[in-house]
């Protein structure tokens, strides 16, 4: 069976996070992103695709969202409550708190019909299931999933998903370096079939972030010591707490008194999370809760409406994050003309909202509407920070997981071809880019399931060893291998497992040791070996006396029977390459082969014609076993003297 | 293998086990038993100390004259009095056979409760001690502030006697003990006098350090793998924040280990049950339901499977989760914020010693918000070393909290009231009692929360002793304990005393719906219950008793473990059908692994010698037929006589078959084996053929 892997948004471009995975009978769709950039259907993913006749339900196992942002969670309320799934969707406690913010930004975007109410949002976050970091969740009985720690935002996750055998790992937006308040993402090791990946910076490597946090505050405390205002348009969530923490941290060191405000009690509420959920923050701020929680910022005020025109320098952060209307918007139109004040802007904003169009060049006149036009004056800070990893990243997190094949999703096509290739050729890992609505399908990976008798198992685990001598000729290069130097006796643990599989007719196969087979069939054994008795002719013997062991055979040369088998031995051991040969006195035993003098005058196993003079011939009896026929053959052909050409 | 180390007794000091699972030794709980701490005298303060010195006949280890003995002997029989109890720095008992293990032969400790955390800094001291513990990350954090605060409130001992000795301490001599009433004595050296050696002076700061060090945290549901055998997973028991159950999976069996567990609690994640579901092997080990069982015996008929083997499945769930004892613990709560709005409106004092997170939080709320209905303008003071730190840890854990708590943090409010309440000066936070700000601020009446609720330690020592004259002020004690001996150094008391006692695990009639919904196949349960839950035949679990440091052997439930085979390593199988018997059979050859409590075979890295080619059989099996083989082999060509009845060797019944033609060979059939013996490879390859086609083989 394989892997199915429907790619319905994000796919070679950074919009809309959709993937519907189907292994081993089960379909899990990830994310359920919205694309800000378009106003008709196709902000949505093209749900259809998953299921012809809108049976959602039967369609699909479970939807898992891994963040709150919009590009991962917006289509969520569309489809549960406009398209009607019901069955379970999985995300970290966090997420639902987000959307209503951002649907308020939705609706009061011009020229949007609304897609779905507030109830609908309320509706659809009453299906959620919460899940903790680390949390091992059984969605039924072969569906498991986990959550790991993600570190893009507060409540980013990575989902390990099982199914069986068959296990991935689907990414959402990650971060591999901590930052200030959000820790790094952290798996485990994980045997995986697949993994799929974002790669927004998939080419990219970023320096540290500490230089451009230092140019934003230099930008605000410039702004502020001039007089000026300085306006923060963010979303509740996250950006926010990460820039406050920057400030506050700043106005302790500068020893700042001028107020940092914050606009709606929404932003004070998203404050209250972020402190209650210190444990998805980094190591650092979890470790002062206590004594002072980071986010209980000590600068920070409630900003008031008729503050807006208050003389005197400030900061104020203002909802929503791309001036697309309420507070921000509000504050920004009175504010903008001043060249005194600064505007600082987030890394994205939605095509059409006044963000963008700020983003886009520095316009000195912005249209509001058809009738009203703004001077733009003040400055324009970009934030550039980015809580998503590199490529570096993203390397460093496929090498790590090793998975069996890769899938990228959320980035720019070029860059993603880029580094499909640095995956392949680097880490030797299948990698695959698929475009919107294209399925990938991989293999998936099976398990046989059997049982295995005590004896086996124990068996199987006890060490095996294996010792082996470094062979004179290759002393030289060899034992100084890798810088190492090999010593000359070698001891591996060739472990092995070694069995029989019963399966028998109404039973669960079974794994048993040879030694308890037989128990088990009731059978006796029977015992096949092999036996060879063969003449050595003392001539050939003796040239090797004299050739070979002449140096050091002053007690050989005591000829006489008994020294017969030491010079086979020697013999042997010179021609024999990488066989455990062991000699016992009155025999030599290679593996299963044995081979001793035979004093008999008619042994059974004496199938060879003897040669015409008998008094010459010496004779050795050889057995085996079956296991080592090929070897046995071969030692008797070295004995005989006859093949040596072949050797 | 279970042993049942303790029974414990009550909340503050749960059971302790040990066992043995797939060979690995696993120690649940490693609690203290604080209530043997009543023994001991609590640090005399101020004016009482004076009075006490004065006409104090103990002088207790001055001397040991003859006067003083007989005296005291006098006092065996007569009831205690305040005098009886132990002046000296306190030593701490740990679980009674605990001290007879070798502690170095525990592989993992199993941590389900703060409390049973508390005697674990003297395990792991101990050197040689190297196992690996698991705890609840809230679990661990919270025994690390029970531990730590226990540790400062000790402190006041050794001031006060200076430091210990490092010799044994003088109470502890027999001759001491044989002159301590027989209460006492009991106390010390348990009924059978096997608990003198569960005796340990307190660790240090240090020692809690170092232990907490050693502890790996978990969340719930999260899965740790042990030495690649055993899964390891916490579930929610309910009783606390953090508490858990443990589900321990390896490859022959499933274990689920249930500590005191409360399906519906009013601060806590509930206890998940679901989770330990269909388990080999359940591990009762709630006995809260022994401790308040004799108040209220008569109450219950005794419990048969007969009216729960008809409940269906659902309704033992739904049962379970009735909300009757939820509201029992609200009733509670609520009488006993009114007695307390009794005693502030005769301008008496209400002091709570009470340190059950839990229990204690909500009584916070509880009676902060009766006062205010009562327009009552009282300060509510918590007195602790680490009250701080453990307020605002408990504001920062939602994912730890019932429904209800995190729905407060969905609507942005604060999970517990004691937020607004310091917000609003209306309760105060002070480390000990004599903290400046607290000599500032402090107005009588008032309500003080301090620990500790064995009466000797702490900030209570103090206040008792203050208010023990005043008839118009009330302690509120939990029930369970020794109130009578607890109070015995405050006498004469003048306070009212209150005694609760606060649902701390499942109840009686819950157990055996619980197991009903649980389906394991074997139980294994406190002897004491046998008699308080009774079993059908029918039950379809085996039920096995436990009791106090006796070992039982749990019978194996199955006689083979799981393995899985990869796919490769399977699809190179070659299946033999044997002949007599319905049977397939291969040989398998690969790599063992074992990861994740369960067993793996891979097709290893060298790719064997026998897949290349076909390969023979090793093992041969039956009894060879000769003319079979002789018409085999002349079937190959090969042509052969037998020649009957001649021994080789002297061995007998074996035959000889001579072969000749095409060359010349022998096969000497005997019966346990053959021996073939042929000029040539090919020869002997071809009559071996003939032998493994007429015997089975493998």
């Amino acid at each position: 069976m394989a892997i199915e892997c429907l790619v319905l948004g994000a796919g070679q471009q950074v919009g809309k996070s959709c993937v519907v995975v189907s292994m081993n009978g089960k379909r899990i769709m990830f994310d359920c992103g919205m694309d800000m950039a378009y106003h008709d259907h196709r902000r949505h993913p093209d749900f259809s695709r998953i299921s012809e006749y809108g049976d959602f339900d039967k369609a699909l196992t479970c939807i898992v969202i891994t963040h709150f942002h919009l590009d991962h969670i917006g289509a969520l309320p569309y489809f549960t409550e406009v398209c009607g799934y019901r069955g379970p969707i999985y995300m970290t406690a966090l997420a639902p708190s987000m959307l209503e913010d951002y649907r308020k930004v939705m609706v009061e975007r011009r020229g949007e019909e609304e897609q779905f109410t507030s109830e609908h949002i309320v509706e659809c976050m009453k299906k959620v299931i919460a899940v903790d970091v680390k949390q091992t969740v059984q969605v039924d009985k072969d569906l498991m999933i986990r959550a790991y720690y993600a570190g893009h935002v507060l409540g980013a996750a990575m989902f390990y998903t099982k199914v069986g055998d068959s296990a991935i790992v689907y990414t959402g937006d990650y971060n591999m370096t901590p930052d200030r308040h959000l820790g790094a993402a952290q798996i485990d090791r994980l045997q995986l079939d697949l993994l799929i990946t974002e790669s927004t910076y998939a080419t990219t490597i970023r320096d540290s972030k500490y230089g451009r946090e230092a140019e934003f505050l230099k930008a605000v405390h410039k702004c502020v010591l001039g007089g000026g205002k300085v306006l923060i348009p963010t979303f509740a969530l996250g950006r926010a707490q990460e820039l406050c923490i920057l400030l506050e941290d700043y106005w302790e060191r500068m020893n700042l008194k001028i107020p940092i405000y914050f606009s709606s009690g929404l932003t004070m509420q998203a404050n209250m999370y972020y402190k209650m959920l210190i444990s998805w923050t980094s190591q650092k701020v979890k470790e002062t809760y206590s004594t002072r929680n980071a986010f209980d910022f000590k600068h920070v005020l409630n900003f008031d409406r008729s503050m807006i025109s208050a003389p005197g320098p400030c900061v104020l952060f203002a909802t929503p994050g791309w001036i697309s209307g309420g507070f921000s918007l509000e504050v920004f139109k009175q504010w903008a003309p001043s060249e005194m004040n600064l505007i600082t802007l987030p890394g994205y904003c939605a095509a059409g909202t006044i963000g963008h169009k700020l983003m886009s060049g520095k316009p000195s006149k912005i249209d509001l509407d058809k009738d009203t036009q703004l001077d733009v004056r003040c400055q324009i800070h970009q934030l550039s920070f980015s809580p998503h990893t590199d490529a570096k990243g993203i390397m460093d997190l496929v090498k790590f997981l090793s998975p069996k094949h890769v899938i990228l999703v959320h980035g720019e096509k070029p860059k993603m071809a880029t580094l499909k290739g640095r995956i392949y050729s680097e880490l030797g890992i299948r990698c695959d880019d698929p475009a919107n609505n294209e399925t990938v399908c991989i293999p998936s990976t099976h398990h046989v399931e059997v049982g295995a008798s005590n004896t086996f198992i124990r068996s199987s685990l006890n060490p095996n060893f294996n010792f082996s001598k470094m062979s004179s000729e290759d002393e030289s290069d060899s034992r100084l291998k890798d810088g190492k130097f090999m010593p000359w006796l070698q001891v591996k643990d060739e472990r092995a497992a070694e069995g029989i599989l019963v399966e028998e007719k109404g039973k669960r196969a079974k794994i048993v040791h040879l030694d308890e087979f037989l128990l088990m069939l009731g059978e006796k054994k029977h015992d096949i070996r092999f036996a060879y008795c063969f003449p050595i002719n003392t001539d050939n013997l003796e040239d090797t006396k004299s050739t070979d062991v002449s140096s050091s055979s002053n007690a050989l040369s005591v000829s006489g029977r008994s020294s017969w088998l030491p010079m086979l031995y020697i013999k042997l051991s010179d021609e024999l390459s990488g066989g455990n040969i062991q000699y016992f006195g009155e025999q030599i035993q290679v593996e299963s082969f044995s081979v001793s003098l035979c004093l008999k005058d008619r042994c059974p196993y004496r199938i060879v014609d003897s040669p015409p003079n008998k008094c010459e011939a010496v004779f050795f009896c050889c057995a085996w076993s079956i296991a080592d026929e090929k070897l046995a053959w071969k030692i008797i052909s070295i004995l005989e003297n006859r093949n040596y050409g072949t050797l | 293998m279970q042993t049942c180390l303790s029974k414990g007794g009550g909340f503050h000091f749960p059971p302790c086990h040990v066992l043995n699972v797939c060979g690995f030794r696993i120690l649940f709980d490693c609690p203290l038993d604080l209530s043997a701490l009543t023994i001991f005298s609590p640090v005399p303060t101020g004016y009482r100390a004076v009075v006490d010195e004065k006409d104090s006949d103990c002088q207790p280890y001055s001397t040991l004259d003859s006067d003083c003995v007989t005296w005291k002997r006098q006092k065996i029989g007569k009831p205690l009095d305040a005098n009886d109890l132990i002046c000296a720095v306190p030593w701490y008992k740990i679980v009674k056979y605990l001290h007879l293990w070798n502690v170095s032969f525990i592989d993992v400790v199993l941590i389900s409760s703060p409390m049973g955390m508390l005697g674990l800094p003297f395990l792991t001291r101990i050197k040689g001690f190297s196992a690996k513990i698991y705890a609840t990350e809230v679990t661990a954090r919270l025994g690390q502030l029970m531990m730590e605060d226990l540790v400062s409130m000790h402190m006041e001992f050794r001031q006060f006697y200076g430091p210990e000795g490092s010799t044994f301490p003088r109470w502890m001599e027999e001759e001491e003990l044989d002159l301590r009433p027989s209460a006492l004595r009991e106390v010390v050296l348990g009924k059978d006098g096997a608990e003198l050696g569960g005796w340990m002076p307190l660790y240090s700061a240090a020692d809690v350090k170092h232990c907490l060090q050693k502890v790996q945290t978990l969340r719930y549901a999260e899965e740790v793998c042990y030495n690649g055998k055993l899964v390891i997973k916490a579930f929610s028991s309910g009783l606390e924040i953090g508490t858990c159950n443990w589900s321990i999976n390896g490859p022959k069996r499933d274990i689920a280990f249930i500590s005191s567990s409360i399906f519906v609690p009013a601060h806590a994640m509930s206890f998940d049950y679901h989770a330990l579901q269909g388990k080999d092997i359940v591990l009762y080990s709630d006995l809260s339901s022994l401790d308040t069982m004799e108040g209220i015996e008569d109450g219950y008929s005794f419990l048969t499977t007969d009216s729960f083997s008809t409940l269906s499945w659902e309704e033992s769930a739904q049962s379970l989760l009735n909300t009757s004892e939820h509201l029992e613990e609200r009733e509670k709560l609520y009488y006993l914020c009114s007695c307390a709005a009794d005693s502030l409106k005769a301008s008496g004092s209400v002091l709570i010693p009470i340190n059950r997170l839990g229990t204690f939080i909500q009584l916070l709320e509880q009676i902060s918000a009766s006062l205010e209905s009562s327009s009552l303008k009282v300060p509510i003071y918590v007195i602790s070393s680490v009250a701080e730190e453990l307020l605002a840890y408990t504001n920062v854990i939602p994912e730890w909290l019932c429904k209800e708590r995190q729905e407060k943090l969905f609507s942005g409010e604060p999970l517990f009231a004691h937020v607004e309440l310091i917000k609003d000066n209306k309760l105060h936070v002070f480390p000990t009692v004599h903290s400046p700000k607290l000599l500032i601020n402090w107005q009588e009446p008032c309500i003080v929360f301090c620990p500790h609720w064995c009466l000797r330690l702490g900030p209570v020592v103090h206040l008792l002793h203050r208010w023990s004259g005043d008839p118009n002020s009330l302690l509120v004690l939990e029930s369970g304990h020794d109130a009578q001996l607890a109070l015995l150094p405050f006498q004469p008391m003048e306070m009212k005393v209150l005694q609760c006692s606060f649902l701390s695990g499942i109840k009686l009639p819950k157990i055996l719906p619980l197991l009903n919904v649980l389906q394991p196949k074997i139980t294994l349960l406190p002897e004491d219950l046998r008699q308080k839950v009774r079993f059908t035949n029918v039950n379809p679990f085996s039920v096995f008793h436990y009791s106090e440091n006796k070992t039982l052997i749990i019978p194996s439930l199955k006689d083979s473990s799981e393995l899985e085979i990869a796919t490769d390593l399977a699809f190179q199988f070659q299946w033999r059908n044997l002949k007599h018997e319905n049977m397939n059979i291969t040989r398998l050859k690969g790599e063992l692994h074992v990861a994740h409590g369960k067993h793996w075979l891979h097709s290893g890295n060298k790719p064997s010698k026998s897949n290349s080619s076909k390969s023979r059989p090793l093992l041969h099996w039956g009894t060879p037929d000769l003319e079979t083989l002789l018409s085999i082999l002349s079937k190959m060509g090969i042509n052969a006589s037998v020649e009957q009845g001649v021994g080789v060797e002297g061995s007998k019944k074996a035959c000889i078959v001579h072969v000749h033609d095409p060359k010349k060979a022998l096969i000497e059939i005997g019966d346990t084996g053959t021996v073939i013996s042929a000029v040539d490879e090919n020869l002997a390859s071809l009559i071996f053929e003939a032998m493994d086609s007429i015997l089975d083989g493998i």
